[in-house]
């Protein structure tokens, strides 16, 4: 049998063949992976000489040259929960509105391309959007309401797509039995599909919102300072942010220290990776407990 | 049945109401969009909008150069990302044992969560000091070096989708093809990638959409150089994509005047680039799913 496959020439050339493609696939795969690793380490490895408590908890000093990152960390973490304060709600909702109410017609399909599309327009874009209605059109001015509302755009189809597949997920026998035993639609998918998909939307929220807490371009000119002498005092005040922040002090001030800017770029990726890692977490736990 | 009580009759309008609003914001972009881009091509000569110099302070909007940046940046960008993200989708989906694709997926997610800005701080610190060395240019900020980055931002969102179109495949188009005598690698290259095609051409296009749209990585590697590009070199040189000239401009110019209706309507430029891409990429993922499903009915 084996002296056959052997003899054979068609098939061994198959055979060598598929271990060329297996290696050049995992290469690949390599070539993809390899990358992420070395930057998350190289990160680490530079900025966690930076980090101390003066570092985190410090304004800055000396023309950012000096001193902590506070008013900046402090923005970002402003920023997300204000985008979670009008996302979410919203999110949610909407997601729920398509999984559990709406029936399959044109408006549904409408909906769904104008999710399919709020998640491709570019990050800038929403940044003139936010500039053009919030800042100007409402005059909110460049404050932290109006970054947080654009914000909140950006991430809602990442909210409502997580949330749709969380209780599409949901067997429908549970829908049927509440129903049967006299609950209305609402009683049905407030107290039994919702609490059911709920770390499926969490996972949606929190992964809306690590993207919502690094972005810089819709921050730009709706919200964003590069110095504020204080914290801000109302969520119309302009705030200082991580992202922003590590963008000056990487492109346009002379003389920036490097430790200070691999130690701010390490709080920001500690910040979302962090977000990232609750998300997976709840994620496993719920799928360790889940019955059905 | 009951459908629910009087109480509930505002909830249940109010999430209508939610599930309608995205149709609502994608209609009040584009009209903003417009209401502030359109004016440009009343104030702006229509000779200086579509000429090749972009050098605002003298009143030249050329567009040109611009959008010539962002499309040599994305092509070679989606050049480099299509045989990452399909391979390791690929690998993922077909070949890789379940403990390594339980460790690939958090990594592949941990990229796509990287903050674009993250990935252009160390564009600046380790790709642009490499690339000049390495490539003996003059600046290691160029095209190339934007590409790169680029590619690294596309390359998640095609892994991700190529792999779900990979997943949907029937198992019992490989088992077929295996009890045929073909090889594990003949049925994945002849049977489950051209079955799950519709679904990798919408990943790609969904990754040209994500590297058309991107601003801050590109913005701090490319080098900031409105300039036309002459030649297949200039890929080595510095340039300016559309979104990088809009996010490094507008904080600059005074609300209503003619520069700031142009950079908005480089705003409606990306806005209609990027609804066309994902049109288009539901389309052949809807069509590629209705053949599957007559298929194998």
């Amino acid at each position: 049998m084996t002296d056959g496959l052997q003899s054979n020439p068609v098939l061994i050339s198959s055979h060598r063949q598929q271990k060329i493609s297996y290696w050049m696939v995992r290469l690949i795969t390599l070539i993809t992976v390899l990358p992420i690793l070395a930057i998350v380490i190289y990160i680490i490895v530079k900025g966690a000489p930076s980090i101390s408590w003066q570092f985190i908890t410090d304004f800055p000093r000396n023309g950012m040259r000096e001193g902590g990152i506070w008013p900046a960390i402090i923005g970002t973490f402003y920023l997300t929960l204000g985008t979670a304060v009008f996302s979410v709600p919203l999110g949610v909702a909407a997601g729920v509105y398509i999984a559990e109410y709406a029936s399959d017609n044109r408006w549904t399909r409408l909906i769904r391309i104008a999710i399919i599309n709020l998640a491709g327009i570019p990050s800038v874009v929403y940044g003139l959007f936010g500039l053009g209605v919030f800042v100007l059109f409402l005059k909110f001015g460049t404050s932290i309401l109006a970054s947080c509302l654009t914000l909140s755009i950006m991430t809602l189809p990442t909210i409502i797509s997580t949330t749709e597949e969380a209780l599409r997920q949901v067997p429908y026998s549970f829908r049927v039995v509440s129903r049967s035993l006299g609950a209305t639609h609402w009683q049905t998918t407030w107290r039994i599909v919702l609490p059911q998909a709920l770390p499926g939307v969490l996972t949606g929220v929190i992964l809306g919102l690590e993207r919502a807490a690094g972005e810089t371009a819709p921050i730009l000119f709706t919200g964003v300072s590069f110095f504020l002498p204080q914290l801000p005092n109302s969520i119309l005040d302009a705030t200082m942010a991580l992202p922003y922040h590590i963008f000056v002090i990487s492109t346009s001030v002379p003389g920036m220290p490097i430790r200070i800017q691999y130690g701010t770029v390490l709080v920001l990726l500690v910040f979302v990776l962090g977000m990232n890692l609750i998300a997976s977490i709840v994620r496993i736990r719920a799928r360790a407990k889940r019955q059905w | 049945m009951i459908e629910q009580t009087p109480r509930e009759r505002p909830v249940n309008i109010l999430i209508k109401a939610a599930g309608y609003s995205s149709i609502l914001f994608v209609t009040v972009i584009f009209i903003f969009l417009m209401r502030e881009g359109l004016p440009a091509l009343a104030n702006v000569k229509l000779s200086s909008l579509l000429g090749t110099v972009w050098y605002p302070i003298e009143g030249y909007f050329g567009i040109w150069p611009l959008f010539f940046g962002s499309l040599i940046v994305t092509l070679t960008a989606i050049l480099i990302a299509i045989p990452l993200g399909v391979g390791t989708s690929l690998y993922i989906s077909e070949i890789a044992p379940m403990w390594i694709k339980n460790l690939l997926k958090p990594l592949i997610e941990i990229l796509a969560g990287l903050p674009s800005v993250v990935l252009g701080f160390i564009g600046i610190q380790v790709a642009v000091p490499f690339m000049r060395q390495s490539l003996n240019l003059p600046t290691g900020l160029s095209g190339l070096t934007g590409a790169i980055l680029l590619a690294f931002i596309a390359t998640p969102t095609i892994v991700s989708i190529s792999e779900d179109a990979l997943n949907t495949v029937p198992s019992a188009y490989r088992q077929a093809a295996l009890a045929l005598g073909a090889t594990q690698w003949q049925t994945i290259w002849n049977i489950t990638l051209p079955a799950a095609r519709s679904g990798v051409i919408t990943a790609v296009m969904l990754g040209v959409g994500r590297a058309i749209g991107e601003t801050m990585a590109v913005m701090m590697v490319t080098g900031n150089a409105p300039v036309m590009p002459h030649g297949l070199d200039a890929i080595f040189l510095p340039v300016r994509t559309m979104t990088a000239t809009i996010a490094s401009e507008m904080g600059e110019v005074a609300t209503g005047s003619p520069h700031y209706q142009v950079l908005f309507f480089i705003g409606i430029i990306l806005f209609t680039l990027s609804l066309t891409i994902n049109v288009i990429a539901s389309w052949v993922s809807t069509r590629g799913r209705k053949r599957s499903e007559r298929s194998l009915s």
